[in-house]
């Protein structure tokens, strides 16, 4: 299959499977108890009626389920429920690119730094790097995002004052270290785990002993033969690290107080704004998918002999 | 034919079982896995009958006390005055009890559904499966959290909605193996005494791909551990006056630059005990000689 055939065909399975994860959102909070204009004290009736009749709250709701997919066609998310005087497409366009560059950063670094981290590991077994990769992975388990940020903070924020322990000023990359790192630790270490089992696997193979019989150096041989095969299981991670990542940003920018869409999700269905909630599944959603998707294509191209299909 | 059965079955597991055995007991990271775990789990069950504070007991006389040998607040105490050994010890024990529970409801579910799949094989396997590739390609943590948020936070939801994130993976790796398991003789020789699919699979099946399970089961409570820690961060999980370890951290991380112990010592009894879990499925997994992923 082409390239072009298996991006079309990809992406046109892309749509029912966001139908479908967005029909169960919709029914799944929308049955939920509570409302999104619930108050400590109960709204007078007429209140309440008007304000279901400005949402649309007050028609069948199958009938609120077709005008909201009427919507979403239209990259309309519709009004948020908490959020007065925005739409969800406001705040996610205020919120994704924090969160999108931290995300982004942290993915890229947690792959670079894991595949350079688990490759030395694997040529030099027993050494430095294997034990950092140890070390590392041992960290990546045991310390979780909710831990390491407030930790990472107390050390470098508290104690030695070298960097904020929160907020955020567009543009200072002193705000973003410790939230990257937070974030990208955990794929970190996964990914030099995976890449150091890979590419030992690799370097034990007969083309390998081939590439080292020809006199070439160890390091020709690493990076022009062993790494491409070795840097598969890696990319089949790509998604997981993902889900990672953005699972690690819904804490990670609350407590660095980062004016992210990581909060929305939560804080949206805690407060039924039914919408906010949607957005956000659909946004997450469709950058796992296609993430899912760049992996698929990065690992046709790095193995000649798989071949692509939807 | 149950007597034919046996030979074939019988060497090979407890080839495979004693191997295994020699192996674990060997393995340096496994014994202090073990230890580690025994420790917490002495702690989780018996921490609380040694202290004379209560969990719940609010003592204003000593909030926010660092932790000392001198008063009875061995670990200090949080901003209320609750006392903190007690309370994380509670919270050990609530984390223990949801990563067990939850991690074998997901592992029940993932065992029969894989090995239906592996052990029938064909059209319903592929429909199974791709029913598996279906769910694993959506956010099911999102869905989880939206399901938390939205429908209380009652313990039972959390060990199902933990536990149906949890049984995809068990069920690709027990399809794997009924797949490999239901080409042997000892499965014909059944099918020939008369045994229905239920109880081959049940009886056959099952009892041949335990080891692998029990190795990534290892592996998933501290997953689930996590995660519930993350949910309770988060104040999706356990609920107050009770505590988990994700809401004494949480609890702590607010109060890190006036009593960094509130956050440093929950924290690290869920690092000790992820490392624990991990150290020992790792060493199950190499005794069990299986590939990593």
């Amino acid at each position: 299959m082409s390239t072009l055939r298996f991006l079309i065909a990809r992406l046109s399975s892309a749509v029912p499977t966001l139908l479908c994860i967005v029909t169960i959102t919709f029914f799944l909070i929308r049955f939920a108890p509570g409302g999104p204009f619930d108050q400590e004290q109960a709204l007078p009736a007429d209140v309440a009626a008007n304000l279901n009749a400005a949402y649309g709250l007050d028609r069948p709701i199958v009938d609120q389920y077709l005008r909201y997919l009427h919507g979403l066609l239209h990259g309309d998310f519709g009004p948020s429920f908490r959020y007065r005087d925005f739409t969800v497409t406001e705040l996610i366009d205020q919120g994704l690119p924090v969160s999108f560059t931290l995300g982004g950063i942290a993915l890229l670094i947690a792959v670079i730094a894991g595949v350079g981290v688990g490759t030395l590991a694997a040529v030099g077994r027993g050494g430095m790097a294997d034990r950092t990769v140890l070390g590392l992975a041992v960290l990546g388990v045991a310390v979780p995002s909710f831990v390491l940020l407030p930790a990472l903070g107390l050390l470098f924020g508290v104690e030695l004052h070298w960097l904020p322990v929160a907020g955020w000023n567009p543009g200072r990359v002193d705000d973003m270290v410790l939230p990257v790192v937070t974030l990208a630790l955990p794929p970190l270490a996964y990914i030099a785990r995976l890449q150091r089992g890979s590419m030992s696997e690799a370097l034990q193979s007969p083309y390998v002993r081939t590439a080292f019989a020809k006199g070439l150096p160890l390091r020709t041989v690493v990076l022009r033969h062993a790494l491409r095969p070795a840097l598969i299981p890696v990319v089949s991670y790509l998604a997981p690290a993902g889900a990672m990542v953005m699972t690690g940003s819904l804490v990670v920018e609350t407590i660095a107080g980062l004016p992210g869409i990581g909060r929305y999700l939560v804080q949206g269905a805690l407060n039924r704004d039914y919408t906010l909630v949607l957005g956000m599944v659909i946004v997450y959603s469709t950058l796992l998918i296609a993430l899912g998707l760049v992996a698929d294509l990065l690992i046709a191209a790095l193995d000649p002999r798989v071949s692509l299909e939807a | 034919m149950r007597a034919a059965a046996h030979p074939a079955e019988g060497p090979i597991a407890t080839g495979l079982w004693r191997g295994a055995w020699r192996h674990l007991r060997a393995s340096r990271a496994a014994w202090t896995a073990v230890a580690i775990l025994a420790a917490l789990l002495l702690l989780a069950l018996a921490g609380p009958l040694l202290n004379p504070n209560h969990y719940d007991a609010i003592d204003w006389s000593c909030v926010a006390m660092p932790p000392g040998l001198r008063h009875a607040h061995w670990w200090g105490t949080d901003g209320l005055g609750r006392d903190l050994f007690v309370r994380t010890c509670q919270g050990l024990r609530i984390s223990l009890a949801i990563g067990v529970i939850a991690t074998s409801v997901s592992l029940a579910v993932g065992i029969v559904y894989g090995a239906t799949a592996g052990f029938a094989g064909g059209r319903v396997d592929h429909l199974m499966m791709r029913v598996i590739e279906i769910l694993s390609g959506l956010p099911l943590i999102f869905f989880v959290i939206v399901l938390t948020v939205v429908f209380g936070r009652s313990v039972e939801l959390l060990f199902f909605a933990i536990g149906a994130i949890g049984w995809l993976t068990t069920a690709r790796i027990v399809r794997g193996q009924a797949m490999v398991v239901r080409g042997r003789e000892f499965i014909e020789a059944a099918r020939v005494a008369g045994a229905g699919p239920v109880s081959i699979v049940l009886r056959h099946v099952v009892p041949n791909v335990i080891g692998p399970v029990i190795a990534y089961g290892t592996l998933t409570v501290p997953q689930i551990v996590l995660f519930e820690s993350f949910l309770s961060f988060l104040g999706l999980g356990v609920q107050e006056p009770h505590a988990s370890l994700g809401t004494l951290i949480s609890a702590g991380a607010a109060e890190m630059q006036s009593a960094p112990w509130m956050l440093l010592i929950p924290g690290s009894m869920l690092a000790l005990l992820l490392i624990a879990f991990h150290l020992l499925g790792d060493a199950l997994r190499d005794a069990l000689e299986l590939d990593e992923r």
